[in-house]
């Protein structure tokens, strides 16, 4: 598991239904590329998150697969549609095979 | 100034190079798309991409794909050592079939990006991004 890895994620507390509400999400790690090499020669192996999923109430929203193109801190803004009240879950999935989730319930409002 | 023969033929080996090596990376990127579209036709417009004209650091270029009623986007940069950047897929609950996101650039080149649309057909779009500073270690 990388250091420091945190995600977060801003959604709003409240949506009206059938709303379409914006998304950002956040997350500190590293992304090493695999192409750099250290102060040696060595290169650094590659160690990035491949995949970033977002449900709402198990429907899926956007499903993204990063490559090492992706900058450190993968930053992601998108919409996502609010027919009902319930909770949003975000997944981030690491090449060494660590999972980082996070979930942000809605209120109807 | 007087070349020998080797060192004619060595010129001319790396001229060769040099004329390859940039078709070789393009040919890579088409092979990418035709792998993403399974070698359907693609369509010039009908995505959205928004990229800076000037990126200032390679290693943060803010971007913008988009593409009404789009199942899915996949973007490319052509002049990366490693062309693919990111998949999008859009789900039952996206409001808004578009994204963004912050990539790498190794360099001034063309960002490219294939969408797969509602009827199954496929658009592209590019835009060409000027990198000061390189965006992959090196």
């Amino acid at each position: 598991m990388a250091d420091g890895v945190k995600p977060r994620v801003k959604v709003p507390k409240k949506a009206a239904a059938g709303d379409v509400v914006t998304i950002k999400t956040l997350i500190s790690h590293p992304m090493e590329s695999g192409q750099r090499k250290d102060s040696s020669g060595n290169v650094i192996p590659r160690s990035i998150i491949n995949r970033f999923v977002v449900d709402y109430n198990g429907q899926n929203v956007i499903d993204v697969d990063l490559a090492p193109a992706i900058s450190t801190n993968p930053y992601f803004e998108f919409d996502a549609m609010i027919p009902e009240a319930g909770e949003m879950t975000f997944t981030w999935y690491d090449d060494d095979g660590s999972v980082y989730e996070e979930a942000k319930s809605i209120a109807i409002g | 100034m007087d070349f020998t023969r080797r060192e004619t033929l060595a010129l001319g080996a790396g001229a060769a190079l040099m004329t390859v090596l940039p078709f070789r990376a393009n040919a890579a990127v088409d092979d990418l798309i035709a792998e993403f579209t399974g070698g359907a036709a693609v369509a010039d417009g009908g995505v959205d991409l928004t990229a800076p004209e000037i990126a200032e650091n390679g290693n943060t270029v803010p971007i913008t794909v988009g593409a009404e009623g789009a199942t899915a986007i996949m973007v490319l940069a052509a002049g990366n050592p490693t062309p693919p950047v990111a998949t999008f897929k859009f789900g039952p609950m996206a409001g808004a079939q578009s994204a963004s996101t912050r990539i790498r650039l190794a360099g001034t080149q063309d960002v490219v990006a294939v969408a797969q649309l509602a009827d199954g057909s496929f658009a592209r779009a590019s835009k060409t991004v000027k990198v000061t500073i390189g965006g992959c270690g090196g």
